[in-house]
């Protein structure tokens, strides 16, 4: 897994991973590699739904030690 | 003596200080101790009620007190425009070059919603997150014609069951009008009616049940007010006669001022001891911290619980050592005169629970209650 700003969204029901990481795109430049680590197994499949749907790129999806960790670059 | 300085007088800033003064009480009056709120206006304002003001059912005075009778007498107040927080002097910079010195600082300053940072959004679109935009939106409301109302949903922002409620009573309000074949439309960023699963699950059947249509995956990039069109990062357009945004929020200026936020002015902060990172002096509660957990004003009474133990604990000579478990609890508006709640944390999802007649009489009674909690009472 690449170097990435890290956003720790374990335990997160509300507003949940994939409303961090939306936070997250909006608010970084293009370019930044963003880590989502969620305790929800659903957000190793939800995460990549969306960010195929916005046009990003997923450059990592792993699990360690039961916490699932997404890399999304920013591409646009 | 030991100076705790509260810079923001909401929910969290009074809640905290009230606590820490009751429990100080003693020291304050040895001059041991001395509690000071920072707040930007003189008015407390409870913010629940601005949904409530886009449907004429409340108007600002309801949902106003004078800071002043908020805060305990052993409190000092000061109202003014913070402009910065110089951490190597450890004091708040006012905007006359005033330094208030603090050996404890808690940044409570909230988030606000950043409808400019959408395209065409302020000229095209209609917010009820404050209170000049929900009372523009009630009178846009009583002169609506009938068509399609959209209701779109931006990341971050705060109280984050207020859409789905607007949703449902706004499509009450056409309905009791004769407007029932104007349209009620909801968007959301992700795959879903609402982040919680069981809000969203039970929304969609109440949705499907009262003729609202939504869209999911929708984040809005752009609105084009002279088409009345939304356009999504995802690429999808839908028109709109009545837009009501629910825009993506930041935090405070202050914050960005001060070099202490992120991109978004969110202060990184320590989820369990709700110190700001790096700090040791400085607690952050409510909406400004980074904390991915909701953003209301249950966030801020819980963590204000965490913040006003450990502050009391410290300055008697404790290492403050309470954690905040995220907690949160909210309320749900479910239309037809019902209510739910939920409940989480870190550790618990949350449960559904069958919306009722009492609940809803409870939240009615809450929105009285609340000065209650702000005084750290409830």
């Amino acid at each position: 897994m690449a170097d990435a700003k890290v956003i720790d969204a374990r335990g997160s029901f509300c507003p949940g991973p994939l409303m961090e990481l939306i936070k997250g795109i909006r608010q970084e430049p293009v370019g930044t590699v963003l880590e989502v680590w969620s305790s929800d197994r659903g957000s190793a499949k939800d995460i990549p739904e969306w960010v195929a749907r916005a046009g990003h790129e997923v450059v990592g999806n792993v699990e360690e030690d039961g916490i699932f960790k997404v890399q999304v670059k920013k591409v646009k | 003596m030991t100076r705790v300085v509260l810079l923001g007088g909401g929910v969290g800033g009074s809640m905290v200080s009230n606590q820490l003064a009751r429990q100080l009480k003693s020291e304050i009056l040895r001059g041991e101790v001395e509690i000071t709120v920072i707040n930007e206006s003189d008015v407390h304002v409870y913010q629940p009620y601005f949904l409530y003001m886009a449907f004429d059912q409340a108007v600002p005075a309801d949902a106003q007190r004078p800071e002043r009778s908020v805060l305990n007498h052993l409190i000092k107040l000061v109202v003014g425009h913070a402009e910065r927080v110089d951490r190597d002097a450890n004091a708040v910079v006012m905007g006359d070059g005033t330094k208030i010195p603090y050996d404890y600082l808690v940044i409570a300053t909230g988030s606000r919603p950043a409808p400019e940072t959408i395209p065409g959004l302020v000229e095209g679109g209609h917010i009820f997150y404050t209170q000049e935009g929900a009372l523009k939106l009630r009178d846009a409301l009583a002169e609506f014609k009938g068509g399609r109302i959209v209701v779109t949903v931006g990341v971050p922002h705060k109280c984050p069951v207020a859409p789905v409620e607007f949703t449902l009573m706004v499509r009450d309000w056409l309905n009791n009008r004769g407007m029932q074949s104007s349209e009620v439309f909801y968007t959301y960023p992700i795959g879903r009616l609402h982040s919680l699963e069981p809000v969203a699950n039970w929304a969609s059947g109440v949705f499907q049940e009262r003729n609202i249509n939504s869209q999911v995956f929708f984040n809005t990039e752009s609105v084009d007010p002279e088409k009345k069109t939304i356009t999504s990062l995802e690429g999808d357009t839908v028109s709109y006669d009545l837009l009501v945004a629910i825009p993506p929020h930041m935090g405070q200026d202050v914050i960005k001022r001060s070099g202490l936020g992120d991109a978004g002015n969110w202060i990184p902060t320590d989820r369990y001891s709700l110190q700001m990172e790096g700090a040791d002096n400085i607690y952050v509660l409510g909406d400004a911290t980074n904390l991915p957990i909701s953003k209301a004003g249950s966030t801020a009474h819980f963590e204000a619980d965490v913040v006003s133990s450990n502050l009391v604990n410290r300055i008697r000579g404790g290492r403050g050592s309470v954690r905040y478990d995220g907690k949160v609890f909210c309320f749900i508006e479910a239309g037809n005169d019902e209510a739910t709640y939920i409940k989480f944390d870190y550790q618990h999802p949350p449960k559904p629970q069958a919306p009722t007649e009492m609940i809803h009489l409870y939240k009615l009674a809450f929105n009285k209650m609340y000065w209650l909690s702000a005084a750290g009472i409830l």
